[in-house]
């Protein structure tokens, strides 16, 4: 059954009303309107779905939303707050990496979090970061540029 | 952006100018480019003047283009503006875009009546009628200015959105001039600027559709959201042309947040508060599927369907010299080349929001092909055109699966039966298993050498024509060929002096068909540049030298070559077990060369090390942006060499996502050159050229590695493990 319940999204309390197993992904989307989270598969393996649970990334179309409990979600509406995710909007913008850019927010989200842990990535751990995130348009060449540019380690 | 509506009716746009402001119209051949490709296919040239995009200067000196294509990631809501800005001198950060509602009368073209994005043409198509209205616009400007201050227009330039007179030190602003200029008779051969003094053209504009994209907050199709509106999934048949026998809903309704259960002859949809009860209550809903007349149809009866098909003497699509008597003299040599059935997988799963009453159907969605969604809505509801409303979006994905209405006429067929606006909304499953898929494509090609040269050749390309259900009369205007089905098949580059191309028509049994990104070239390109490394082989010549003896007549490819072979060390020395592999096209009116670099492991898996590409499309006109098209196309080409397979059992498809319908991950991403190569033509298009270029080169390349000749993609581990290195 539906059950009220307050989340914590981007710094700011949200109240809803949704069952337990309810995936993260559609809370954020179908309820709250916070539709920069995008679905893509359902079953993680697209990662177009990813957000921040406690600064890790997370595929919300798995997370129930009972799982989430008092711990700080960070979507890509938010993400521009903190150092690592405006270093990495920025960087994609400086290499343009975006396409249609629909599965953009998940490789943002999967950036900034890869940053803020390691903050000079090298390949092996930008493939290892970044190969849960599927890019139709075939972006991955200037999402590893843009990585290592957001990270000052790029020529781009 | 401003309302659509607004844009005045035709009969005052001819006479160029609205109250308020300066608006001009001009024609694009935006369909017929598209197309037809086939130079004797072509229908007559309309008669009238029939605009279809405008120009509107405001009061202000805002410039807006009225874009009848659509941003799907490649870019033109960027490079189409700045053709306009260049050619008017407009101030860049004062053009802005609106994109054109449905209106097959305004925006198409009336030989064809389609309004749609697609085969990589929208900068072909815009680039001369752009220019030339805009030249028209500003020369109007120039000369509205000159008459108030009394001067000879001549003494008078444009520049940033101001006309100049440095004689006497005056300046005005294209607003300030719009009035005026829309009293003036437009040019009909205004000048247009000597590429030479361009200042926006060929340099990297950054896009503007991207900074929304980093941030959440553009909306796409699938972002929709509407007051009181539900959300619902569905399920088609999922064997093709099956039906529904039985449903039983008991257990659907009882979950949570679930409103209604629809139940259509050939589908279901469970309609709830939000997605997650739409599909928790899909699961829970059973329904007995009868299977129709496909449940036999298997990926195995569809190949001999195909094969068989390809034993049968086609259409000639081109003929030159005497092929026959030529393919009787010499050392002949004959190869087939397969592929399979492919879904699109866009990102963005098929959606669309529908809310149909008595009297108006409204839809959100992303779509390449906005009018014929309109008349799609139109023929389902029994409405008048006018009472159907579409709001189109930027898309997430396209790669031609958005030419195709059947997420709208879906949507609509459940919003029929819902009170107020409902969301649909495809799981990648239902995405996966009812797209209209990449055809299955059988060539047969025979060719004779004559000193280490081609001297006959024979190519049947047996495939479904897609163009004939799409827009049948251009496929009737062809005699029955699809233009596309052997677009870069009866324009080989290379000099051969006896060749024969013909077309088989075949449908496949039970499975729609549809455009894929880098449409009949994506066959055509695979299957020629394959058999051209074979017979390079058997002339015992290199396949760069061996394409480069027959490139004489073809410079630009020539040229496009030596850069690649260049850039990519053609020749120096690998390790066991490398290749590298050549692939040259000319398609969509660009010239490429690209050299892969692989290694094949012992276990037949293959390891793309290095993709380096030549291109020569012609004036860039945004050259960042035809560099990432080349480099995200060759990805999309490199996964359907990789893995790309859809198959068939029982009558439906057996992949359902991307675990098992699998896409190249950033792990195993090549890296990647793309050379621009300069030059003064015209542009050529770009948006398919990648996933037309990558797949034969990196073939070819895992053929110099291994010494293993694969006929059919995507590649078969177990023949490249097999075998040692050649």
């Amino acid at each position: 059954m539906a059950q009220a319940r307050t989340l914590r999204i981007n710094n700011q309390p949200m109240s809803v009303n949704a069952p337990d197993d309810m995936p993260l992904l559609w809370v954020l989307r179908d309820v709250l309107g916070l539709t920069g989270t995008k679905f893509g598969c359902g079953i993680a393996q697209c990662g177009a779905c990813t957000v921040h649970i406690d600064g890790k990334p997370v595929r919300s179309c798995l997370l129930p939303v009972s799982a989430v409990g008092n711990r700080s979600v960070t979507t890509i509406e938010g993400i521009g707050a903190t150092p690592a995710g405006a270093r990495v909007q920025k960087a994609w913008l400086d290499v343009e990496v975006i396409q249609c850019g629909y599965c953009q927010s998940g490789q943002i989200m999967s950036a900034a979090a890869l940053l803020a842990t390691t903050p000079h990535p090298d390949d092996a751990d930008i493939d290892a970061a970044m190969a849960g995130n599927i890019c139709r348009c075939g972006t991955y060449v200037r999402v590893r540029q843009a990585i290592k540019r957001a990270a000052g380690d790029g020529q781009a | 952006m401003a309302n659509p509506a607004q844009i005045p009716s035709r009969r005052m746009l001819l006479k160029g100018g609205i109250a308020g402001g300066l608006v001009l119209a001009f024609h694009l051949p935006v369909a017929r480019a598209a197309l037809v490709n086939d130079s004797e296919g072509v229908p007559p040239e309309p008669g009238p003047f029939a605009p279809n995009a405008f120009i509107r200067i405001d009061t202000t000196g805002k410039t807006t283009l009225v874009l009848p294509q659509v941003e799907m990631g490649q870019g033109v809501y960027t490079s189409i503006p700045m053709i306009l800005a260049e050619e008017l001198d407009a101030d860049w950060h004062q053009v802005a875009l609106e994109h054109a509602p449905p209106d097959e009368k305004l925006y198409a073209n009336p030989a064809f009546g389609v309004q749609a994005t697609g085969n990589s043409n929208s900068i072909r198509a815009f680039w001369k009628p752009l220019r030339t209205a805009a030249a028209a616009a500003r020369a109007m400007l120039v000369q509205a200015a000159a008459q108030q201050w009394r001067v000879d227009p001549a003494s008078c330039e444009a520049a940033n959105g101001q006309v100049i007179h440095t004689a006497s030190d005056r300046k005005l602003g294209y607003g300030a001039l719009a009035d005026a200029a829309s009293k003036l008779t437009p040019p009909q051969n205004p000048p247009l600027k000597d590429p030479k003094k361009f200042k926006l053209i060929g340099k990297p504009i950054k896009r503007l559709d991207t900074p929304a994209k980093t941030n959440g907050q553009t909306i796409y199709g699938i972002d929709v959201m509407l007051p009181d509106m539900k959300f619902a999934t569905i399920a088609a048949s999922p064997t093709f042309g099956g039906k529904v026998a039985h449903v039983d809903d008991s257990a659907a309704k009882k979950v949570p947040g679930v409103r209604q259960v629809v139940v259509l002859p050939d589908m279901v949809a469970v309609v709830g508060d939000h997605m997650w009860a739409a599909k928790c209550g899909l699961d829970a809903l059973a329904v007995a599927w009868d299977p129709g007349p496909n449940g036999h149809v298997d990926s195995a009866l569809l190949e001999r369907q195909i094969k068989s098909a390809s034993e049968q003497k086609g259409l000639v699509a081109k003929k030159v010299g005497n092929a026959d008597r030529a393919l009787r003299t010499g050392d002949k040599f004959e190869a087939h080349y397969e592929l399979p059935f492919l879904a699109h997988a866009t990102m963005e799963p098929m959606n669309c929001v529908a809310h149909v009453t008595a009297d108006k159907c409204e839809l959100w969605l992303g779509t390449q092909i906005i009018a014929r969604v309109q008349s799609t809505a139109a023929a389902a509801t029994g409405l008048p055109l006018e009472k159907v409303i579409v709001h189109n979006h930027i898309i997430g994905g396209g790669f031609g699966r958005r030419l195709e209405p059947d997420m709208a006429l879906k949507a609509i067929r459940v919003a029929q039966h819902v009170d107020g606006p409902v969301k649909v909304v495809w799981t990648r499953e239902e995405d996966i298993q009812h797209d209209l898929y990449r055809p299955l494509y059988y060539d047969r090609l025979a060719a004779t050498l004559k000193d280490g040269k081609i001297d006959g050749w024979h190519h049947r390309v047996t495939g479904s024509a897609v163009l004939a259900r799409w827009l049948p009369p251009a496929f009737k205007a062809a005699h029955g060929i699809d233009g596309d089905e052997v677009d870069s098949a009866i324009d080989v580059p290379y000099a051969i002096p006896n060749l024969t191309v013909e077309a088989v028509r075949c449908e496949p049994l039970a499975v729609p068909t549809g455009f894929w990104r880098g449409v009949g070239p994506n066959n055509n390109v695979f299957a020629l540049e394959s058999f051209i490394d074979e017979l390079a082989k058997r002339a015992g010549k290199d396949p760069v030298e061996f394409r480069r003896a027959m490139l004489g007549k073809t410079p630009r490819l020539l040229a496009a070559l030596n850069l690649a072979a260049q850039k990519a060390g053609w020749g120096k020395p690998l390790p066991p077990r490398h290749g590298r592999g050549v692939s040259c096209q000319v398609s969509f009116a660009s010239f490429i060369a690209t050299v892969a670099h692989v290694e094949v492991d012992e276990h037949g898996e293959v390891r793309l090390h290095r993709l380096t590409t030549a291109v020569d499309t012609g004036i860039a006109v945004n050259p960042d942006t035809i560099i990432a098209q080349l480099q995200g196309g060759m990805i999309f080409g490199a996964t359907a060499a990789l893995y790309g397979e859809i198959t068939i059992k029982n009558g439906r498809v057996q992949q359902s996502n991307f675990n098992d319908y699998r896409m190249l991950r950033i792990d195993q991403a090549p890296a990647i050159d793309v050379h621009l190569i300069k030059s003064a033509e015209p542009p050529g298009g770009i948006g398919e050229t990648g996933t037309t270029t990558a797949p034969p080169a990196i073939r070819n390349a895992i053929y110099a590695a291994t010494g293993v000749a694969l006929r059919k993609l995507p590649i078969d581990r177990t023949a490249l493990a097999r075998r040692g290195a050649a």
